[in-house]
């Protein structure tokens, strides 16, 4: 039924469903569109009115007619995330957030990078729907391309001049995973350092410079721009009643070519693993919606439907679109330690339970995966879980107590294998599931990132 | 009009005075964080409720108004 396009010009032609691809349409498939090929494969952005006094802009119902829900991770309704901030009474200021911190997605960056008008287009349109007069781009400071096709078409629209439009600037952002969470973001914009904040309040009551602030992700923006132009109905032509439209997926694995897709929500695994030229090895378990995400066995990835209706009966969403696929020879107690190691790393400090927690979880399934537990080590992950869970000032702890607990349900036999044995010959080449150089991490960090 | 307790985990240190004064909501857990009880608040505890949020060093623990439920 529904199959992916590539965001890759070295990949084979893809067997594209009609109306696939729609945000990572036009030539070139790698570079940037500039502002003229954008506008000839998309047309003008209609008319921007400004906001009047007491009625709400028009672009608002269509957003809801047309049911998109974010991109980034949230699934929120767009509209409802809309009006909020309209119904906030001072002039908001909108955020584009492309602040991709989930290092097995790269789809918010990829956007940037090879359509940064599309994405401007809905930053610019979601601003005048608010009567917002400036929109803010948030980019990690380690996406470099990105973050130069995003200067590069920021300059080429003001050269292009319409002074009507709010003004749009660039802001760099440091690559850590919690820097693209929303009140982070918002702290980071208020001069602060990018840490998440305590809330309420919610950025939509009391944001940037203590606006009401929208920050919604990068893709969502650019589905936006498009629902603008060509209306509910042309969007609904794809995707699940609940979930219509096509979403961005950024696959990775053991597939001849792993990269970012644009996929039909509810579109199957299958048609994705093929758009990316196959399977170049035995698959253990997928890992869906990324590293705050869930482990799917195996067996069950045939029927494997990529919405988050059908994936809610294995606890899993799709979240910001990450497909991670574990080959059969990576050891996933091993690969799955190192990840939590990481986790842990990433969290920002500030919360005793998720500082403490999640630290104590990377221990325990380390020492499992090592052979060197101390007795009822899954009794007392569990314990830890429920310790961590819902006990943090942003999701980070949620998140990361998914990924773990989903990964020693799944791999449930390889944990116990490697509790009674120890490590096994795979233990030592782990490395397959992507986390950031150290390198990368000690030019981000958590303070504020040079601007060149 | 009823009341819940909630902890700004940012903003808590572990102190551990909000278990010693309302032992009957809060215990801690192995690290010194306090893990508040999703039992409602009766009136009876309320003004233990309210010396506990006053006592704590750094303001962590709130004492909030139940939101309507919309």
């Amino acid at each position: 039924m529904s199959s992916a396009a590539s965001a890759y010009a070295q990949a084979p032609p893809p067997s594209q469903p009609a109306g696939l691809p729609r945000l990572l349409a036009g030539v070139p498939a790698h570079g940037a569109l500039s502002l003229q090929e954008h506008l000839e494969i998309h047309g003008e952005a209609p008319r921007k009115p400004r906001r009047r006094r007491r009625s709400e802009s028009p672009l608002i119902a269509r957003i809801e007619a047309a049911g998109l829900l974010g991109r980034g991770g949230g699934a929120f309704p767009t509209a409802r995330k809309l009006r909020s901030v309209a119904s906030a009474g001072r002039r908001p200021v909108v955020v584009v957030n492309a602040a991709e911190g989930e290092p097995a997605s790269l789809k918010d960056r990829t956007l940037m990078r090879a359509r940064p008008h599309l994405v401007l287009d809905g930053g610019e349109l979601a601003a005048s729907s608010l009567g917002a007069e400036e929109v803010i781009v948030c980019v990690c400071a380690g996406a470099r391309a990105s973050a130069e096709q995003a200067a590069a078409a920021i300059a080429e629209r003001s050269r292009a001049g319409d002074s009507s439009s709010p003004r749009i600037r660039l802001q760099l952002v440091p690559n850590h995973y919690l820097s693209g969470q929303e009140s982070a973001l918002v702290s980071y914009l208020n001069g602060r350092r990018a840490l998440p904040t305590f809330t309420p309040p919610l950025p939509f009551e009391q944001g940037v410079g203590r606006a009401p602030t929208l920050v919604s992700n990068a893709e969502t923006l650019a589905h936006l721009a498009l629902i603008a132009r060509h209306g509910p109905e042309w969007f609904r032509e794809l995707g699940t009643p609940s979930e219509p439209g096509s979403a961005l997926v950024t696959l990775s694995g053991p597939v001849a070519h792993p990269g970012v897709y644009e996929i039909e929500l509810g579109a199957s695994l299958f048609s994705l693993i093929d758009a990316a030229g196959g399977a170049t090895d035995g698959v253990r378990a997928a890992l869906v919606g990324g590293y705050a995400g869930s482990w799917i066995d195996a067996g069950r990835l045939p029927s494997l439907a990529l919405s988050d209706e059908y994936l809610a009966q294995h606890r899993a969403r799709l979240g910001a679109g990450v497909v991670l696929l574990l080959s059969e020879h990576a050891c996933p107690a091993a690969e799955t330690a190192r990840v939590a190691r990481w986790l842990a790393s990433q969290s920002s400090g500030q919360c005793g339970p998720c500082v403490n927690g999640l630290q104590a979880l990377a221990m325990t399934l380390t020492e499992t995966a090592r052979g060197v537990a101390r007795a009822k080590a899954e009794e007392r992950i569990a314990r830890l879980a429920s310790l961590v869970q819902g006990r943090g000032a942003c999701a980070h702890p949620d998140g990361a107590v998914e990924f773990i607990l989903s990964a020693v349900q799944i791999f449930g036999s390889e944990f116990a294998d490697h509790a009674r044995l120890g490590t096994c010959e795979a233990c030592a080449l782990a490395g397959e599931l992507p986390i950031p150089d150290a390198a990368a991490r000690a030019h981000g960090g958590l303070r504020r990132a040079r601007l060149a | 009009m009823s009341y819940r307790l909630r902890v700004n985990p940012i903003a808590c240190e572990a102190h551990g005075m909000c278990a010693e004064l309302l032992p009957e909501r809060i215990t801690l857990d192995e690290w010194g964080y306090p893990l508040i009880s999703a039992e409602p608040l009766p009136e009876s505890l309320l003004e233990h409720a309210r010396r506990a949020a006053q006592a704590c060093p750094t303001l962590a623990l709130l004492l909030e108004r139940e939101r309507a439920r919309s």
